[in-house]
């Protein structure tokens, strides 16, 4: 089963996607790599769909903004910056390194592509609504899209921030939930219950679709149906995904948050995903 | 604090200052919303300006320029971290958010979204923020006495605490000028007019001697400089000359201007604030003359370090040594 038309097949990108963040994780030795095989088909659909962009010009001022709030997944946008070719993909080796333009930890000012520096949980919605906001100063068409996962949902300011989107009527905003049902201290809603989420969300005046995070098809459903929908109103996705996925013996591992991977085993996975290539 | 009942005496009974209260003494020439007025000129010649505040659009003089722009103006609901991230947002679309709340608020409340999403990722966001340090009687809640302590210790801000409305009037055009991150305190209402006698210019960054006087240099921002102003004025009415130095920019602080007062011998020096003495201009200047071997007698007058009571203004002005009075009576006692 492949999406139809596109040069290089989603489930291609998103394979590319999971190699570049493993080979990344690699080289630290760790890292959030189970985050990044869950978030991969998303960021597929995304930079490879979804998404106007100029590789050549990251800063185009047409461009759609993507504003990566839990600035630990960094590792995942990168790789799917290196697959876009906005990043080099030799830079994939200084990762997590000093003086490294990929530091562990998303920040504007270190990587092209990067548009907010996250990492202190709860912060991107709140800029993606002044995103829109100023968007829409300018008559700009470009959508704002953010990504967010689900232990995020425990701060406060991402319901100001939603309060306020539907207020301002951000029918330019696209927020992406990563519903993992895993944060540092463990399970998500055991650590603070955030269902029912989309009878949550909706009830603040937002489009609100769930789909299967991993399910290309349902995911580019989705991504079309944001940008498509007719009402005045901001609109997310909530993704379920699955930690470590395309990895096996990455999905099957307990206390994943901030996952340990020996050494012999990088090789392994990337194996794992080399046969697993078309699912 | 000790709190005891009192009884009622023939002496008048002070109110606890409401918010909207001026802070002007009773006959002071005042300007009214000088904050608001000079954002709206500069609004005029600046298209890239907005205004955006957290349900306290009244109180921080942004009513008017919102009456002004109503296009141009956001009301992000009384929740002061989207407000600031939304700013950052605003400023990285090309445009320049001032944005206003109370100084507790945005020091405290706010002070991660403005850290990482202003200040970090170095967006063009101006700060305004109304009742700082000791300028409203409602409690530890309103009072700002850690706002510069705060902001100075946060990389990448310029921090400005203004005197009067005149200098108000020409720091918003400066903080438009200065690109990046700035924090104003802010005074609002009937703001007093002090330093129209005293020929003043506000530059960024510039420390300025307001007059002269051989026996103590104070130096001063903010409220304290209108205050110290008072002070030098009594003081010299008892033959003690009084200097005044006005440092309405705590960070970056004109450590030039500040050093070479010091040098000169046979004053004492008293640098007074409208801010905790930890932290803000009083422990700016002993670390500058520190680094400077400069050692003139120093005293620092400035908020104790504790939770300041509710009340009148006048009555806590006094009672932590920040009224004229106790200001005079402070650096008589020095002497």
């Amino acid at each position: 089963m492949t999406v139809q038309g596109h040069n290089v097949s989603l489930h291609e990108r998103a394979r590319r996607i999971r190699c570049h963040a493993l080979r990344m994780g690699e080289v630290q030795g760790q890292g959030y790599i189970a985050q990044a095989l869950d978030i991969a088909d998303v960021l597929a659909v995304a930079y490879f769909h979804a998404m106007r962009y100029r590789p050549e010009d990251p800063e185009w001022e047409g461009r759609d903004r993507f504003l990566l709030s839990n600035g630990h997944y960094a590792i995942a946008l990168y790789a799917a910056l290196i697959e876009a070719g906005i990043v080099p993909e030799a830079e994939l080796e200084t990762y997590g390194f000093d003086d490294s333009r990929l530091p562990m930890s998303g920040m504007a000012s270190y990587t092209p592509g990067m548009e907010m520096s996250g990492g202190s949980l709860g912060l991107g919605l709140t800029i993606a609504v002044g995103r829109c906001l100023g968007l829409k100063r300018k008559g700009y068409d470009s959508f704002v899209y953010t990504l967010f996962s689900d232990g995020e949902l425990d701060e406060g300011s991402k319901w100001e921030a939603m309060m306020s989107a539907a207020h301002y009527k951000l029918d330019n905003l696209i927020a992406v939930v990563d519903v993992n049902n895993q944060q540092a201290d463990g399970p998500s809603g055991q650590m603070m219950g955030f269902e029912p989420l989309v009878d949550k969300v909706r009830s603040f005046g937002w489009f609100v679709q769930r789909v299967d995070g991993n399910d290309l098809n349902a995911v580019v459903a989705a991504f079309d149906a944001a940008k498509t929908h007719e009402g005045a109103v901001p609109r997310m996705i909530i993704a379920d995904t699955v930690m470590g996925k395309g990895v096996p013996f990455l999905e099957a591992r307990e206390r994943n948050h901030f996952m340990r991977v020996d050494a012999n085993e990088w090789k392994l996975a990337l194996a794992a995903l080399q046969d697993g290539s078309q699912p | 604090m000790k709190v005891t009942s009192s009884t009622t005496t023939s002496k008048q009974r002070l109110t606890t200052s409401a918010m909207i209260a001026s802070i002007a003494a009773e006959g002071q020439p005042t300007r009214p919303a000088p904050f608001g007025h000079a954002l709206i000129e500069l609004a005029r010649r600046c298209p890239e300006v907005v205004g955006m505040t957290a349900d306290l659009g009244k109180y921080t003089d942004l009513h008017v320029f919102a009456k002004e722009f109503p296009d141009r103006y956001y009301q992000m609901g009384m929740a002061e971290q989207l407000l600031f991230g939304g700013a950052s947002g605003l400023a990285a679309e090309g445009f320049m958010p001032f944005v206003t709340t109370y100084a507790v608020f945005a020091s405290r409340r706010a002070y991660d979204f403005i850290h990482q999403t202003i200040a970090e990722e170095d967006r063009n966001v101006k700060i305004a923020c109304a009742l700082p340090g000791l300028t409203s009687g409602y409690g530890p809640s309103h009072q700002a006495a850690e706002d510069l302590a705060l902001f100075r210790a946060m990389p990448n801000m310029t921090v400005i605490d203004p005197c009067d409305a005149l200098e108000i009037e020409q720091v918003v055009p400066a903080m438009a000028a200065h690109p990046g991150p700035v924090y104003m305190r802010l005074l609002r209402g009937q703001v007093p007019l002090v330093l129209d006698e005293y020929g003043y210019k506000f530059e960024l960054g510039r420390a300025k001697h307001l007059r002269s006087g051989d026996d103590v240099l104070i130096i001063s921002s903010g409220l304290l400089t209108m205050r110290a102003l008072e002070a030098a004025k009594k003081l010299e009415a008892d033959r003690v000359g009084a200097s005044v130095l006005h440092v309405p920019t705590i960070k970056p602080l004109d450590v030039e201007t500040i050093v070479a007062a010091c040098r000169k011998p046979g004053r004492v020096v008293v640098v007074a604030e409208n801010h905790t003495i930890i932290g803000g201009l009083g422990e700016a200047v002993a670390a500058v003359l520190m680094r400077e071997r400069v050692h003139p007698a120093f005293h620092m007058i400035g908020l104790p370090d504790e939770f300041l009571a509710a009340g009148a203004l006048p009555t806590l002005h006094d009672r932590y040594g920040i009224s004229t009075d106790a200001i005079v009576g402070s650096v008589k006692s020095w002497l």
